[in-house]
Formats: structure tokens, C-alpha cells, sequence
């Protein structure tokens, strides 16, 4: 009896290890590999307060002065009286407008200094053989201005000279200064609606008094974090590129401005 | 009297009013954004405590080179050199002073600061606009120590989420085949690393052929195959738990095991009667489904991410070309119609674009195409390369190289080499050992 169980035990051990060896499986230990540790993310601008370091606040109060005193030493823009309706003109006030039309539409000399300042890069751009267009735009409010000298200025034209918008030219250098200065975001999904509008507030040097995002609802929508994404790209743009290049005078015509920032000819490649 | 206020209203409006101009900006540079990555502030007592369980001098600094170093590896980001910083880490943290970080033309700064509490690594940081002067993220976390390296995959991920619009995919991890000894006798064994080329692992002995493993994009799960006594075998790996099982035995060649987006059924090609086919086994039931049945090869089957489409080769035109048919088999459509031949199609996790290897007079590319076939972009060429797998957010592509032999059978070599959708930023990904077939997990971490 206790033969034939140990014979039974022998037999049965035997074929627990024939098992275990021809399945490989079962031999195979497992791996030891690190352990991923979850990670739980907390959000933290909402509970912490950061004051401003003693040092910081120093810089920033003396940076604020010194842009206060460049504010007030800045000469407010030139207001152009407008002619009364029913004023009839003179014949000598014709002539001195005509002198004034002059100044403030072409004004050379400005024009001149300009060009004088800008860099050999930027001077390419301003002669860049695609712009031709641009060119013979200008040179067509160039001749239109000239033959305005010969004629007297009444009320319609020069309403029209204040309310037109950039010519090419104008528009092609606002663009291409823009143009160097917008990194555009390139995970955005291209096959979205990637159009950020921006409404400008400008001073007459270029500089930025208030920007504005027509849109400004989609940026806290749910599944358009890529419209806030594309929309902060557009601002930090015009930060960066501030003050834009606008045209010297016709500061009425383009204090307010808005620029339609458009990625996805770019990122459709 | 109203009456004729608003009719001088009315009156007076067309002659004050003028259009908005509007100008449209429709281009814009594409050169990497300029950013700081500030050393994380660490208190002295931390320090010393971290010294002594990590044997790093200054963690902070360290955690700060790893986000650094991805994000310039990401080809989107150029991060300044840190010995220009005109502020230091401890008050960074608190409030940048802006017009510092503007003077060395930085547009974004990463800030943060790393303590010892309880144990554990507690990490705070944010992202600032400098231009805007404000702060656009604060995060913080608590880890274990050791985990170190992946802090500073976490921050990168969430910097360039934060910044580019799309998910990271920094805190990953690559699965590859790790090959040593001469060409004709490689030792093949299974390897993982963290996608910065540290933390590298070997998993397998190398007693056994190993090919193509596959990670399931939803779990940390990985599928390869195996050449157990000359007959090929499929396994599963589990990473986060170390065991792995047989899938079952495949008769014939048996090509490139993948799994289906829900990570229920793997897919793959294997030769039955003579004839090499795709077939799916659903990992519960084990039960195995023919997707098609032609006379021709069909290898390399990928999902789409939805799952409804299945991309494959087949040389059923008398080329090989990719194909484009739904999940049940109906509807094949040839979607490669270039000269040469074409292989490996991968489907991109974004949905959008089909990576492929395209074999041209000689030459290896690898490429990307839309779904439909249009569109397709050759972003590399060399003397051999295959086998891409997209990096989780479907911006990368990381493959295999190999190197010429010369006349004496030496110069070999297979490396992996990472490249992005623009075609620009292509980088060799380092490894111990030469190494092949990799495959990109999706993020540890969300």
C-alpha cells in the first residue's frame, strides 16, 4: 500500500516537472521593470498668491515712472481742423491748404528719414520685386496727390483721403514686420477653424494702447484650447513687434485697426 | 425736438463713421519659440537631502536640463543659454522681473522650485508670457524620489501642450529590439528605455529571436514575436506588472503582431495553406478571424485610431503598395499609386496621415500620406531605414537605420533615429546597443 503511493508521489512529481519545462510560460519569470508611479497634478495659481519680490517691485515701480515720464514728454497728435460745411473757400485759403495737403499726405522729408533708418533687411522688403503691385499702387496715390495740387480741395475729396484704407504698400509692410514676428503654434490641428481676429488700438508712433480678441468667447470653450493657444500667439506678435509700422501720417484713418491672424494656410503646408 | 436729434444723428453718422481696416496676417516664422528654462529654486536642507538618496548635487538644476533638453529636441522650442539669465532661480520663482527675460529675447519662462516633504519630491512650476507679462500655468506635484527623470518629462509635456496646442510626448517610454554581434549571428533581445535614450532595460535574455513589439496605445501593454524552437510565437508583456503570456502559436511567416485601439483583439499577417493573409485574435476568446483572403501577400496590417479602417501592404497589384480597407475586410482601396514600392503603413494617432516606408531605385524613405493617399511627403532618405511608429501625439516618427557593410562585411551597424512631420528635425535616438523595430508608448502619465 504505502508502495504503491510513493510509487503514485514519484510519478506525479514526475510529470509536474515534464509539465512545467515543456511549457515555457511557466518558466518564465517576470520582469523587473521600475514601477510607474501615477502622478497626480494639482493646480496651483489659484492657491498661491506670490507677492512681488522686494527687489522686482523696485524695477517695476522705476520701469512704470520711466514710462509715465516718456508718456508726457510724448507730444499729443496733431488735430487737422476740418473744414466747415458751409464755408465757402477763398481763393487764397485754397493755397494754403493745398500747401497743408502736401505736408501731411506725402511729406518727404519724413518719408526720406525713414527709409535712412530702417535696416538693409528691412530695405529688401521695401523692395521686394512681389510688391511691384504695392509699387504702382503708390505711385498712383502719388500721381493722384500731385494732380490734386492743380485742383481745389473741396469737401468729398478731402473726407475721401481720410477715410480710405492702407494702400498696398502700407499694408505689405504692416504684414511682413508681422510676418517675422508670429511664431506659429505647430501642433495646432490644421484642419480646424484657425482664424483669430484682433482689434487694435494704436498711437500715432505704432504702439499698442489696447488689444482685443473678437472671438474672446472661444477661448474658454471646451475643445478650443487650440483657438487660445493660436489666439495668445497672435498677441505675443504684436507685443513683440510693437510699434507696428504704420504709415507716418493719416492717423485717423488707421488708429483702429484690426488684424486677422490666419494659420492655416501655413500649417495646412 | 427728439425727432431731429436723431435725424441729425442719422445725418451727421455717414460722415464720421469709416471702415475698420482689416489686414490679413496669413504667414507667419516657423522658427523654434525662444524660451528660458530657469533652474528650479531648491532650499539647502532639501538639497542635501536629495544628495543623499539620489546622489545629485542639485536636483532642481538637473530637473531643469531634462525640460531643456526635450524641448529643444522638439525642434519647436529654442531654449536660451542659461548663463545669460539675469535672474536668479530662488527669485525667478517668486516674480520674474520681465524686462530681464525680455532683454535676452526670451518669450516664455519656465520657473519652479523642488522640495523634500514627507519623504517625497514635491515639485511646483509655472509658465510665464513674458511679452504679456503674465503667468499662463502653475502646476504642482508629488512623486517618490527616484522618479526624478520623469518630473522633468512632465514639465516638458505640459510646457508644450501649454504652448503649442497639442499633447506632449515626453513622458514615454520606447519599446525596441536591442542587437549585438556580427551580421549573421545577432543576438536579438527585447529592450525599454524612457524616449530620451536613459533608464535603458533589457528585457529578455537574447536565447530567443525576438521581432517587432508593439505597444497597445491605451495600457502599458506590448505584443511581440517570438521564435520559440523555429516556430513563431506571439507573447504579451505586461510592463507596469513584468509578466508576460503566450498569445499562441502561428504557422508559416508571421508578421508584426499589433494591437486594435481598444487593446481587445491584435492583428497581424501569417501565411495559412501557402497563402500570407491578415487575420485578428480577439485576446479573450483566443478566437482567430480571417480579414482577407487573396492570393496575393498581405503583411503589416494598422488600425486606424477609431478603429473602423485597417491600412496594410499587398503586392496584389504586382507591386507592393498600401492598402486601405474597413475593420470587417470590405471595401479594399489602393491608396499608394507613386513609383516604387511602399510598406510598413502606420497610421498616425491624430487620424489624419498613413506613415509609410517607401522602397525607390535603391533607396529607403520614410513618408507620410493622408488617408486617402494624397498628399504624400518623403521626410528622409538613406540606404536602409524602416519600421516607423508615431510618437502619442502623432508628431514624430521614430524608426530604424542601417549602415553599409564594407567589402570586408564590417561597418555594420542599426540605429534609431527620430524625425517630425516638418522633415527638418531629425535626430539619432542613443542607445546601448544597435537597435531595431522600435515602438512609441503612449504618455504615462495625462
Amino acid at each position: 500500500m504505502t508502495r504503491s503511493i510513493l510509487i503514485s508521489s514519484v510519478l506525479h512529481l514526475i510529470l509536474i516537472l515534464i509539465t512545467a519545462m515543456s511549457l515555457p510560460f511557466l518558466a518564465k519569470k517576470p520582469i523587473n521593470l521600475p514601477p510607474i508611479v501615477s502622478v497626480e497634478l494639482i493646480q496651483i495659481s489659484d492657491k498661491t498668491n506670490i507677492p512681488f519680490a522686494p527687489k522686482a517691485q523696485k524695477t517695476i515701480e522705476k520701469i512704470k515712472e520711466k514710462e509715465k515720464k516718456l508718456v508726457s514728454e510724448q507730444a499729443p497728435p496733431k488735430k487737422v481742423k476740418k473744414i466747415k460745411p458751409d464755408s465757402i473757400p477763398m481763393p487764397d485759403e485754397n493755397i494754403k491748404k493745398i500747401k497743408k495737403v502736401e505736408e501731411d499726405k506725402q511729406n518727404p522729408e519724413k518719408i526720406d528719414n525713414e527709409v535712412k533708418q530702417v535696416s538693409e533687411f528691412e530695405k529688401k522688403e521695401l523692395f521686394d520685386p512681389n510688391n511691384i503691385a504695392a509699387l504702382i499702387d503708390k505711385s498712383k496715390v502719388e500721381s493722384a496727390e500731385t494732380l490734386k495740387k492743380t485742383d481745389k480741395i473741396t469737401q468729398d475729396q478731402d473726407r475721401n483721403i481720410e477715410n480710405t484704407g492702407l494702400s498696398l504698400s502700407e499694408e505689405d509692410a504692416l504684414k511682413a514686420q508681422i510676418f517675422g514676428c508670429w511664431s506659429i503654434p505647430l501642433g495646432l490641428p490644421y484642419n480646424e477653424d484657425l482664424l483669430v481676429r484682433i482689434k487694435l488700438e494704436l498711437k500715432p508712433d505704432g504702439s499698442v494702447i489696447s488689444s482685443e480678441i473678437l472671438d474672446h468667447a472661444r477661448m474658454n470653450k471646451p475643445g478650443q484650447g487650440f483657438y487660445k493657444v493660436l489666439a495668445e500667439s497672435a498677441l505675443r506678435a504684436i507685443k513683440l513687434c510693437q510699434p507696428l509700422r504704420v504709415p507716418s501720417t493719416g492717423y485717423e484713418r488707421w488708429k483702429d485697426l484690426q488684424l486677422n491672424f490666419d494659420a492655416r494656410e501655413m500649417l495646412e503646408g | 425736438m427728439i425727432k431731429k436729434i436723431i435725424l441729425l444723428v442719422f445725418i451727421l453718422l455717414p460722415f464720421n463713421a469709416h471702415g475698420l481696416i482689416k489686414v490679413d496676417i496669413t504667414r507667419g516664422n516657423l522658427d523654434p519659440l525662444p524660451l528660458a528654462v530657469s533652474p528650479l529654486a531648491i532650499d539647502n536642507e532639501s538639497k542635501t537631502k536629495f544628495d543623499e538618496i539620489l546622489n545629485k548635487k542639485d536636483i532642481g538644476s538637473e530637473i531643469s536640463i531634462i525640460v531643456e533638453k526635450n524641448l529643444k529636441t522638439s525642434g519647436l522650442f529654442n531654449p536660451l543659454n542659461r548663463e545669460a539669465f539675469l535672474q536668479k532661480p530662488d527669485i525667478a520663482n517668486l516674480k520674474p522681473r520681465f524686462e530681464d527675460w525680455k532683454l535676452i529675447k526670451a518669450q516664455a519662462l519656465i520657473t519652479g522650485k523642488v522640495n523634500y516633504v514627507d519623504e517625497k519630491l514635491r515639485v511646483e512650476f509655472r509658465l510665464w508670457d513674458i511679452l504679456a507679462g503674465r503667468e499662463m500655468m502653475a502646476l504642482a506635484f508629488t512623486t517618490v524620489p527616484t522618479n526624478w527623470r520623469r518630473v522633468g518629462h512632465i514639465i516638458s509635456d505640459k510646457v508644450y501642450e501649454r504652448l503649442t496646442g497639442e499633447k506632449g510626448y515626453f513622458d514615454t517610454r520606447i519599446i525596441y529590439v536591442a542587437e549585438e554581434g556580427p551580421k549573421t549571428q545577432r543576438v536579438k533581445k527585447l529592450a525599454i528605455m524612457d524616449q530620451d535614450g536613459f533608464n535603458n532595460k533589457f528585457l529578455t535574455l537574447g536565447n530567443e529571436l525576438v521581432l517587432t513589439p508593439r505597444f497597445n496605445k491605451t495600457s502599458q501593454m506590448v505584443t511581440y514575436l517570438s521564435y520559440f524552437k523555429n516556430l513563431p510565437r506571439v507573447y504579451l508583456l505586461d510592463i507596469e506588472t513584468g509578466t508576460q503570456e503566450v498569445v499562441g502559436d502561428f504557422p508559416g511567416m508571421t508578421f508584426a503582431p499589433r494591437f486594435s485601439p481598444d487593446g481587445k483583439k491584435i492583428i497581424m499577417s501569417f501565411a495559412k495553406d501557402g497563402n500570407s493573409d491578415i487575420y485578428t485574435m480577439d485576446l479573450d476568446s483566443r478566437v482567430v478571424d480571417r480579414i482577407t483572403n487573396h492570393p496575393s501577400i498581405d503583411t503589416s496590417p494598422s488600425y486606424s485610431p477609431d478603429g473602423k479602417f485597417i491600412s496594410f501592404n499587398s503586392d496584389r497589384s504586382g507591386y507592393q503598395q498600401i492598402y486601405v480597407m474597413e475593420s470587417s475586410g470590405k471595401n479594399v482601396k489602393r491608396i499608394s499609386f507613386g513609383k516604387g514600392l511602399y510598406g510598413t503603413p502606420v497610421w498616425s494617432p491624430r487620424g489624419d496621415l498613413i506613415a509609410f516606408t517607401k522602397l525607390h531605385k535603391g533607396k529607403f524613405y520614410i513618408g507620410v500620406m493622408r488617408t486617402d493617399g494624397s498628399g504624400e511627403r518623403l521626410l528622409t532618405e538613406n540606404f536602409y531605414q524602416e519600421a516607423p511608429s508615431w510618437s502619442p501625439n502623432g508628431r514624430v516618427l521614430i524608426f530604424y537605420r542601417e549602415t553599409k557593410t564594407d567589402n570586408e562585411g564590417k561597418g555594420f551597424s542599426a540605429k534609431l533615429w527620430s524625425i517630425d512631420l516638418t522633415g527638418y528635425n531629425e535626430r539619432e535616438v542613443k542607445t546601448p546597443t544597435d537597435a531595431s523595430d522600435p515602438s512609441w508608448s503612449s504618455l504615462l502619465s495625462n
